[in-house]
C-alpha cells in the first residue's frame, strides 16, 4: 500500500492533478457559483462541463499527439488537419451529401490521409518529423481553403450538429467520445504489445530494428492514427460552431496538445508514453483557460498565465528541480 | 616509482536503489604510476570511476587529490582539479572534426569568437603526443572507432592532467595500437601523472601496470605490486573462485554432431563492404568468423542478418533461397543477431530487463498475439536464473544493469526466440572473465542443443576455444577456412595475417 502511495507521489501526473486542484480551489474562492452543475431537459449544464466539453478536442488532439511523441517526432501539422477536416464536412454537406456516416467517413478519410503522407515522409523518406509535418502545416491551410473556396461554409445538418453540441446520457457527447477514445487506446496499446512497440521504436529505433520490430510501419502508424484523432478533432469543431473555417478552426492546436502531452509526462525524446498524464495535461490546459474568462481576463494577456502554468509543471517534473526542492526540505542544499 | 599518494579514497560507499554498488573502499593511486583497476563487471569500477570524476556523489567516504580534499559535484570540477576521463565508449561528437572534439568546453578565443590556428595547433600537437596521423579537419563520426578512442586520448590529455583515467580504452584498438597507447603511457607516467587503467585484458595488466587494486561485488579485494602478484592468484582473487578448466578445441569433436544446413551463401557482395562470400553453417556446429578489425566480419553479419541488403549473391536458410531485406525477415526465418554495438545497437535502455528480454520473441510474432504477462514472467525468470543475470529485479530499465549483464540480457532476447542460427558479434567484449566463461559455456550448450552458431572475436584464442570450424576474412573477402586438426592459435594468426605479416 505504502508502495503505492510512494509510486503515485513520483508519478507525472501528480503535478498536473494538484494545477487542476489549486485552480478549482481560486475559482471556488473568487467565485463560489463555479461548481455549480444544472440540470436543464435532462442535460447536464456548468463550468465544469464546459472545461470538459472545451477541453474535449485538444484531449482528442493529445491522444494522437502522444503516440507520435513516444516514437521520438512531432505532429505540426493536426491543427490544419483540423481545418482540412471540417472543411471535408462542411464541402460533403454542402455538395447535397446527407448520410451522416458518409460524411464522417469523408472527414476521417482525410485525416487518416494526411497522417499516412506524414508519416510516408517521415518514416519512408527520412525526412525530419519537424520539417515533414510542418510541410503540412502550411499546405494544409490552403487545402481547406481550396475546399471552402475561401468563404466561411455555414454547416446546417441536424445529425452533424449532434457530434459538436448533442447529449449522451446528460453529458456532452463530445466528453464521452473523447474518454472512450483514451479507453480504448488504453486497451489497444497496453492490452497488447504495441504501446511496447511504440516505446521501443522511440527509445531505440535501430535497436528496435535489429530486435525486428517493422519500426518504419510502426511510425507510420502512429501518424495515421494521429491524423486519425485530428479528423476526429476536426469534426467536432466544426459541429459545435456550425461552420467550416478554413482560417481559424484548430488554429494553434497542434501547440495545446504538444503542451499537454509534454505536461503529462511524456519526453519529447520519446520513449515512455504516459496516456493519462496526457488526459490530465489537456485538462488542466483547459482548466486554466475556462478559469481565465470565468475571471475576466481580457484574451490578449491569456497566455501568458497559459506560459507560467508550462513552465512550473515542467520544472516540477524534473528531476533536478525536484531534488533541488527536496534539498530545501531538508535545510541543506542539495546537489 | 612510487611517490607520495596523489589521489587517496577512504572508505567510499555508494548505493542505488536495490544494489549497494560500492561499500566502503579505499583506493589510492601515487605519482608516477599506472595502476590497474580491476574486477568482474557489477565489481564496483565502474561506480568508483564515476564517484571519482563526480558523476555521482559518494553516500560516504571521502576523496583526496594531493592532499587537498576533493569535491567533486559535476564531471567539470574533477577535470579543472586535474582529472580527466577517457570512458569505454566513445563520448565525443561525431559530426564535429577531430580538432573541434579536442578544444570542445576550452575553445581558446576571446569575447566568444573561436581562434581557429590555435584549436588547429593544439589538436596537431595533441594527437602528435599520441604519435598520430589523423586529418584534424577530418570529421570524427568518418574515422574508425580505434581512432575515435585515440582522439578522445588525445583530448583528455590535452587538458593540463595530474590524473588520467582509462575506462577500458584498449577494447577496440587493435596491437599497434594498444603498444602505441602504452608508449604514451608510459610517457605519461615518466612525467609524474598518475594514471588509473581499467581494462578485461590481462595481458595488458602485466604489459603496463605498475600496481593494481581488485574490486569484487562493490568491496575492496585488495591492493598488489603487478610484479608480485602471480596471474592466477590475480583471476582467483577477481572472481573470488577457480576459473573453470579452459575447453580444449572443438574441431575434432564437433565434425560428427554437424546436421543439416541452416544458413548458406553464395558469393555473398556488397560493395564497399564484402566481396564474394561463400558460407555454410549447420546444426550443431559453431562457425568461428576471424579476422583482423575492418576485415569484414561485422558486415557479414549485418548482410546474414537483412541489415543491409546484399548487391548480389544467394542466401539459403534450411535449404530454401530467401529475399531477406530486413531484421524482420531474418527474425521471422529462425535467425538472431546480436550486434557488437551494445548501446546503439542492442539495448532499449528506459526500457525494463523484461521489455528488453521479449522483444525479439513479441516481435517474431507479430504486435497483434501479445505474449501474456505471466509468460513474459516466467520468461524473464528462467533466463535471469539459468544466465545469472545481476538485477534487482525484471521491471528496474535496463540501463542501470552493468555491462556484461546487458549482454546477457541481449543474449536472453535472442535465445528467447528460440533460434536456428545465432550470430553472435564480439558477444564477450568489453565483459569480465567471469561473464565471458559463462558465454563461452553458453555457445558450447547451444551447439550441443543443435543451434547452429556464427561466433566473431577479435581474440584467437576464443575463436580456437568454441569454434568447431573458422572462416577467415582479410580486407573484406574470405580468405581461407580452417578446419579439423589445423583450427588452432598460428594457423589462424598466418591466415588473418596473409602474406604481408605486419600491415593489414
Amino acid at each position: 500500500m505504502t508502495e503505492r502511495v510512494r509510486q503515485f507521489l513520483r508519478s507525472p501526473v501528480l503535478w498536473p492533478l494538484a494545477g487542476i486542484a489549486l485552480l478549482l480551489i481560486a475559482n471556488l474562492i473568487l467565485k463560489p457559483g463555479f461548481l455549480n452543475i444544472t440540470v436543464l431537459d435532462g442535460h447536464l449544464y456548468g463550468l465544469p462541463i464546459d472545461v470538459l466539453n472545451r477541453g474535449a478536442k485538444t484531449l482528442i488532439l493529445a491522444l494522437g499527439m502522444t503516440l507520435v511523441i513516444a516514437t521520438g517526432g512531432v505532429d505540426l501539422s493536426v491543427g490544419s488537419v483540423v481545418a482540412i477536416t471540417g472543411a471535408v464536412a462542411a464541402a460533403l454537406i454542402g455538395q447535397g451529401t446527407d448520410s451522416l456516416a458518409l460524411i464522417v467517413a469523408g472527414a476521417l478519410g482525410a485525416g487518416a490521409l494526411a497522417g499516412l503522407a506524414n508519416g510516408l515522409l517521415v518514416a519512408r523518406l527520412g525526412v525530419q518529423p519537424i520539417v515533414a509535418t510542418l510541410i503540412l502545416m502550411v499546405a494544409g491551410r490552403g487545402v481547406a481553403q481550396v475546399l471552402t473556396d475561401g468563404q466561411v461554409l455555414i454547416i446546417k445538418h441536424p445529425g452533424f450538429d449532434f457530434l459538436g453540441n448533442g447529449f449522451v446520457l446528460g453529458l456532452p457527447f463530445t466528453i464521452v467520445c473523447a474518454t472512450l477514445l483514451y479507453l480504448a487506446a488504453h486497451a489497444a496499446l497496453r492490452r497488447t504489445a504495441g504501446g511496447m512497440f511504440i516505446e521501443a521504436v522511440g527509445d531505440n529505433p535501430e535497436a528496435s530494428r535489429f530486435a525486428g520490430l517493422a519500426t518504419a510501419r510502426i511510425k507510420i502508424l502512429v501518424y495515421v492514427v494521429c491524423g486519425f484523432c485530428a479528423a476526429i478533432a476536426g469534426i467536432m469543431e466544426a459541429a459545435n460552431i456550425g461552420a467550416a473555417d478554413a482560417q481559424r478552426a484548430g488554429e494553434n492546436m497542434e501547440l495545446d496538445a504538444i503542451f499537454a502531452v509534454v505536461v503529462g509526462g511524456t519526453a519529447l525524446a520519446g520513449g515512455r508514453f504516459l496516456l493519462l498524464g496526457s488526459f490530465v495535461g489537456a485538462l488542466l490546459l483547459q482548466m486554466l483557460i475556462t478559469t481565465m474568462y470565468n475571471l475576466g481576463v481580457p484574451p490578449a494577456v491569456a497566455p501568458v498565465p497559459k506560459a507560467l502554468l508550462i513552465l512550473t509543471v515542467c520544472l516540477l517534473q524534473s528531476d533536478r528541480t525536484r531534488r533541488w526542492f527536496g534539498g530545501l526540505w531538508r535545510g541543506k542544499p542539495a546537489s | 616509482m612510487s611517490a607520495a599518494p596523489l589521489l587517496t579514497l577512504r572508505g567510499i560507499g555508494k548505493r542505488f536503489p536495490g544494489v549497494i554498488a560500492l561499500d566502503g573502499v579505499d583506493f589510492t593511486v601515487r605519482a608516477g604510476e599506472i595502476h590497474a583497476l580491476l574486477g568482474e563487471n557489477g565489481a564496483g569500477k565502474s561506480t568508483l570511476i564515476k564517484v571519482l570524476t563526480g558523476v555521482y556523489e559518494a553516500d560516504a567516504g571521502e576523496i583526496k587529490l594531493a592532499g587537498q580534499p576533493l569535491r567533486a559535484n559535476i564531471p567539470a570540477d574533477a577535470e579543472r582539479a586535474g582529472i580527466s576521463t577517457v570512458y569505454q565508449e566513445v563520448n565525443l561528437v561525431p559530426s564535429l572534426s577531430v580538432a573541434e572534439n579536442i578544444a570542445l568546453g576550452r575553445q581558446p578565443g576571446r569575447f566568444g569568437f573561436l581562434n581557429w590556428r590555435a584549436i588547429r595547433r593544439h589538436a596537431r600537437e595533441a594527437l602528435a603526443r599520441l604519435g598520430l596521423d589523423c586529418d584534424p579537419d577530418a570529421e570524427l563520426g568518418s574515422l574508425s572507432i580505434a581512432l575515435q578512442q585515440m582522439v578522445a586520448i588525445a583530448r583528455a590529455l590535452d587538458l593540463k592532467a595530474r590524473l588520467l583515467i582509462l575506462d577500458e580504452p584498449t577494447a577496440s584498438l587493435d596491437e599497434k595500437e594498444v603498444a602505441d597507447l602504452f608508449a604514451v603511457m608510459r610517457r605519461l607516467r615518466e612525467q609524474g601523472l598518475g594514471i588509473v587503467f581499467v581494462t578485461h585484458f590481462l595481458d595488458q595488466v602485466y604489459a603496463v601496470s605498475d600496481r593494481i587494486t581488485v574490486l569484487r561485488n562493490g568491496t575492496l579485494v585488495g591492493e598488489y605490486l603487478t610484479a608480485e602478484l602471480p596471474r592466477l592468484s590475480l583471476v582467483g582473487k577477481m572472481l573470488g573462485r577457480d576459473l573453470a578448466e579452459p575447453t580444449p578445441g572443438l574441431a575434432n569433436a564437433a565434425e560428427n554432431t554437424a546436421g543439416a544446413s541452416v544458413l548458406s551463401a553464395r558469393s555473398l557482395s556488397r560493395k564497399g563492404a564484402l566481396h564474394s562470400l561463400d558460407l555454410d553453417v549447420r546444426r550443431g556446429e559453431v562457425l568461428g568468423l576471424a579476422g583482423l578489425l575492418g576485415s569484414g566480419r561485422t558486415e557479414t553479419a549485418r548482410l546474414l542478418f537483412g541489415i543491409d541488403e546484399r548487391d548480389s549473391g544467394e542466401l539459403r536458410v534450411k535449404g530454401a533461397p530467401v529475399a531477406l531485406r530486413s531484421p524482420r525477415d531474418a527474425v521471422r526465418l529462425g535467425l538472431a543477431f546480436c550486434s557488437e554495438d551494445r548501446k546503439s545497437e542492442g539495448i532499449l535502455p528506459n526500457l525494463s530487463v523484461r521489455e528488453n528480454l521479449i522483444i525479439a520473441l513479441q516481435a517474431k510474432q507479430g504486435g497483434w498475439r501479445t505474449l501474456a504477462r505471466s509468460e513474459q514472467d516466467r520468461l524473464c525468470a528462467h533466463y535471469i536464473a539459468a544466465l545469472r543475470i545481476k538485477t534487482a529485479d525484471a521491471e528496474v530499465p535496463i540501463r542501470t544493469l552493468s555491462g556484461g549483464n546487458q549482454q546477457k540480457v541481449l543474449l536472453a532476447r535472442w535465445l528467447a526466440t528460440q533460434p536456428a542460427l545465432i550470430i553472435l558479434d564480439e558477444p564477450t567484449r568489453g565483459i569480465d572473465i567471469g561473464a565471458k566463461a559463462e558465454i563461452e559455456q553458453l555457445i558450447g550448450k547451444l551447439r550441443a542443443e543443435g543451434i547452429a552458431v556464427i561466433f566473431i572475436s577479435s581474440e584467437i584464442e576464443e575463436i580456437v576455444r568454441n569454434s568447431t570450424r573458422a572462416l577467415v576474412l582479410r580486407e573484406r573477402r574470405p580468405c581461407g577456412e580452417i578446419a579439423g586438426d589445423k583450427l588452432n592459435v598460428n594457423h589462424l594468426m598466418k591466415a588473418m595475417a596473409g602474406g604481408h605479416t605486419k600491415h593489414e
